[in-house]
């Protein structure tokens, strides 16, 4: 037991939790808290808009696999936090967010909560349905124990974001802390291990399929079951299609991978799961986004589901076998059981109908050097790139179109706002990705409209040092809604057309980043080369036709056998 | 299998916060809770919320699993009509404007084994306890004399014989 004030006592329950660095803004209620930020080796990251910093700590988790961690002021500060902590939420990724909140007490009153105090938000209230749990203290002493509850319920079981509201008298009151106590929360006790009955069936029924096939989700991503997985697909020789959230947990070159599914899946994804006889789905939630319509959705097949949430299984669809597990383990059980039982089994036909599938449905790009389509670039990009860069993306068609030709070959290496679908998001993230791995070439696959929403963050890569690389795909237009209304609106268009402002170039150099334009193929690859041997954040502006179409797509109301468009 | 009335229980933390937080899950999720009670257990700390609420056997299971799925939330189960023992209990206070319909009203309070807790020159005040169709069926009959003021507890529910929602520690 020491005795410390509050203030000192986050910082110090902080770096027992090993974090090393806080993406945030301070402000009154949380300043005796930055004070302390001088005599800790945290490193405090000032971003220029509160929802950056929490993109930025969601990028600094999907990249390293540790917790990100946020901090802002209260009232504004807090509710700028709000985007990005619902998208860490949508997308299972642990944040620890801490605010200040005006005092509990004051010489004056006896209570400032509540009573509508300057900047006084009740963020608790606020963030309770987009947190997977929050806390507000009412004495210091509590610190301890609630920071190590915070960071254990953010990471364990199906991870989330976790909030701490800190009024600010408690940061200067002095109290006994003791860090050493063992937490419990009754109510919380995730199950990781897959009940041995529920791996007897799904192993029956994987050993009898004909065409079974592997759901991968983001859940394989964050159990770290990658390597579980495939050799699991290699034991069945089953194609692996994933869902968006889970693009990455294969390498989609491997010749099992056959891309994500979903409205803007990849049709031989689609294809092959609508003609499965059993899908075996990992770590998924079977989103509306993937499934397209529920009724047509895999109904040949019978169904296996691993989730780590009980609450996922049975929600959108109905499953023959479900197992309320951790992915890993659970993977691991079914491949040691299936190596044992299918020993030497051959390719049958599902196997071959895999290859010609992939090969009539995934045409390789048109190569034309004046006419630049995003296909094009985003193969160019995929061989400029080490495999071990990360790529983050915008929303919109840059995303779509990411998610359909850029070809991600190591889990955590792709970081999207999948739930969520938030503009803005790829830039911070992956600023936040590149303070988690300085070493490795950091990349924003942007939209005009989305890197217009976060794009003051150029000045915090600037002037802390993080360089990363944005490519704006410039269509001058919000193209997917664009799309929208030229689908589904008889092309009228409404509220989309973006112009030409900002010059995205200039506005680089404004901010003391390096600003290149690319009109060419060519020219693609000379600024992406030039990008990475620099030292600071570089934007590379490619200007793109704004009629472009994101295709193929299952249009809403239909199955996703059903796509429209050639890949 | 169709949608009625379905009753669940819950052991949750006694904390600030907790009613909220189960309360925007329904609202979210689009539940509708029918009525909620909830008090004290026999654990410091802990205490017992009965929901009623309607819908089909698949929604229930959602239910059970988002609340499960709140930190607050110990322990949660669905209650199978067959098997538990409801109640719920009411104040209702009637008009009585002669002796006549004072005694008649006693009289059907008797029947129904309630109490008359309140009386005043022009109000009786009762005091009923029972499942939620007997008082239904009171309530209805009070209606005939013109009820002033009601007020229902709403329904709380234990499981039968040794079957119980324990939190062992
Ligand atoms: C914060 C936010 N606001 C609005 C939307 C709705 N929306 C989805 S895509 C899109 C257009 C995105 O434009 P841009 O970033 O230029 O990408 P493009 O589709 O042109 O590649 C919009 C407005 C959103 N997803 N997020
Ligand atoms: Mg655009």
């Amino acid at each position: 037991m020491t005795e410390m004030s509050g203030a000192k006592a986050i910082i110090k329950a902080l770096e027992k939790q090993k974090v090393d660095v806080i993406f945030g803004i301070l402000g009154g209620a949380v300043l005796s808290i930055y004070d302390h930020f001088r005599n800790s080796e945290i490193r405090h990251i000032l971003c220029r808009h509160e929802q950056g910093a929490a993109h930025a700590a969601e990028g600094y988790a999907r990249a390293s696999g540790k917790p990100g961690v946020c901090m802002a002021t209260s009232g504004p500060g807090a509710t700028n936090l709000v985007t990005g902590i619902a998208n860490a939420y949508m997308d299972s990724v642990p944040i620890i967010a801490i605010t200040g909140q005006v005092p509990t007490t004051s010489k004056n009153t006896t209570y400032m909560i509540g009573r509508d105090s300057f900047q006084e938000a009740d963020i608790v209230g606020i963030t309770t349905p987009i947190t997977k749990y929050n806390y507000q203290l009412k004495s210091a002493a509590e610190i301890p124990g609630t920071v190590k509850k915070a960071f254990h319920i953010a990471t364990t079981g199906r991870p989330g974001p976790v909030l701490i509201d800190v009024p600010k008298n408690l940061q200067t009151e002095v109290a006994e802390m003791n860090f050493s106590n063992k937490i419990r929360i009754k109510g919380y006790k995730p199950k990781t291990n897959p009940h041995p009955l529920q791996i007897d069936r799904a192993v029956k029924l994987l050993i009898t399929a004909e065409k079974p096939i592997i759901l991968s989700g983001g859940g394989v991503i964050i159990s770290n079951a990658s390597h579980e997985l495939l050799k699991t697909a290699e034991t069945l020789i089953a194609p692996v299609a994933t869902s968006f959230m889970g693009k990455g947990s294969v390498p989609e070159n491997h010749p099992l991978s056959v891309g994500s599914i979903g409205m803007h899946g990849n049709p031989a994804a689609n294809k092959l799961l609508c003609e499965a006889d059993v899908v075996l789905a990992v770590g998924t939630r079977f989103s509306d986004r993937s499934t397209g319509t529920i009724d047509t959705f895999c109904s040949k097949a019978q169904k296996i589901h691993i989730d780590i949430d009980a609450a996922e299984i049975g929600k959108n669809i109905e499953v023959n076998v479900p197992i309320v597990a951790d992915a890993k383990k659970a993977l691991r059980e079914i491949n040691h059981r299936l190596i044992i039982q299918l020993k030497n089994r051959k390719e049958s036909s599902w196997a071959n109908r895999v290859k010609e599938t992939k090969q009539q449905l995934n045409k390789p790009p048109n190569k034309s050097e004046s006419n630049l389509k995003p296909k094009a670039i985003l193969h160019e990009l995929r061989k400029i790139l080490p495999n071990d860069a990360i790529v983050a993306t915008e929303v919109g068609q840059n995303q779509m179109w990411s998610a359909l030709y850029f070809n991600i070959l190591k889990p955590r290496t792709f970081i999207s706002s999948g739930g969520l679908g938030t503009m803005g998001f790829g830039f911070p993230a992956s600023i936040g990705a590149k303070v988690a791995c300085p070493n490795r070439p950091v990349v924003d696959i942007a939209g005009d409209g989305s890197f217009r929403m976060t794009e003051q963050e150029l000045a915090t890569s600037v002037t802390e040092d993080i360089p990363v690389i944005v490519i704006v795909l410039n269509n001058s237009v919000l193209g997917m809604v664009a799309q929208w209304q030229r689908f589904f609106f008889k092309g009228r268009y409404a509220a989309v057309k973006l112009g030409s402002s900002p010059d995205f170039v200039k506005l680089a150099e404004a901010y003391g980043a390096q600003g290149l334009r690319a009109t060419s193929l060519k020219e693609f690859k000379k600024a992406v080369k030039q990008a990475l041997k620099s030292d600071v954040t570089t934007v590379i502006d490619i200007p793109i036709s704004e009629e472009e179409n994101v295709v193929p797509m299952v249009l809403p109301g239909c199955g996703i056998g059903e796509q429209v468009g050639d890949y | 299998m169709q949608n009625s009335t379905k009753v669940i229980a819950a052991i949750v933390e006694n904390k600030p916060g907790v009613l909220h937080s189960i309360a925007n899950m329904f609202r979210r999720r689009g539940y509708n809770i029918e009525s909620i009670t909830v008090g004290h257990t026999e654990k410091k700390g802990l205490a017992r919320m009965t929901i009623t609420l309607n819908g089909d056997n698949k929604t229930i299971e959602q239910v059970v699993k988002q609340m499960n799925k709140l930190i607050d939330v110990v322990k949660v189960s669905y209650l199978e009509k067959e098997n538990i023992v409801t109640r719920e209990l009411a104040l209702v206070k009637i008009k009585v404007i002669d002796a006549k319909t004072r005694s008649d009203a006693i009289n059907c309070v008797e029947v129904f084994r309630g109490r008359v807790v309140d009386v005043s020159p022009e109000t009786l005040t009762v005091e009923i306890t029972g499942t939620s169709d007997k008082i239904d069926a009171f309530v209805n009959l009070m209606r005939t004399y013109g009820i002033m003021e009601l007020a229902r507890t709403g329904l709380t529910a234990l499981s039968r014989g040794v079957k119980s929602i324990r939190i062992i520690d």
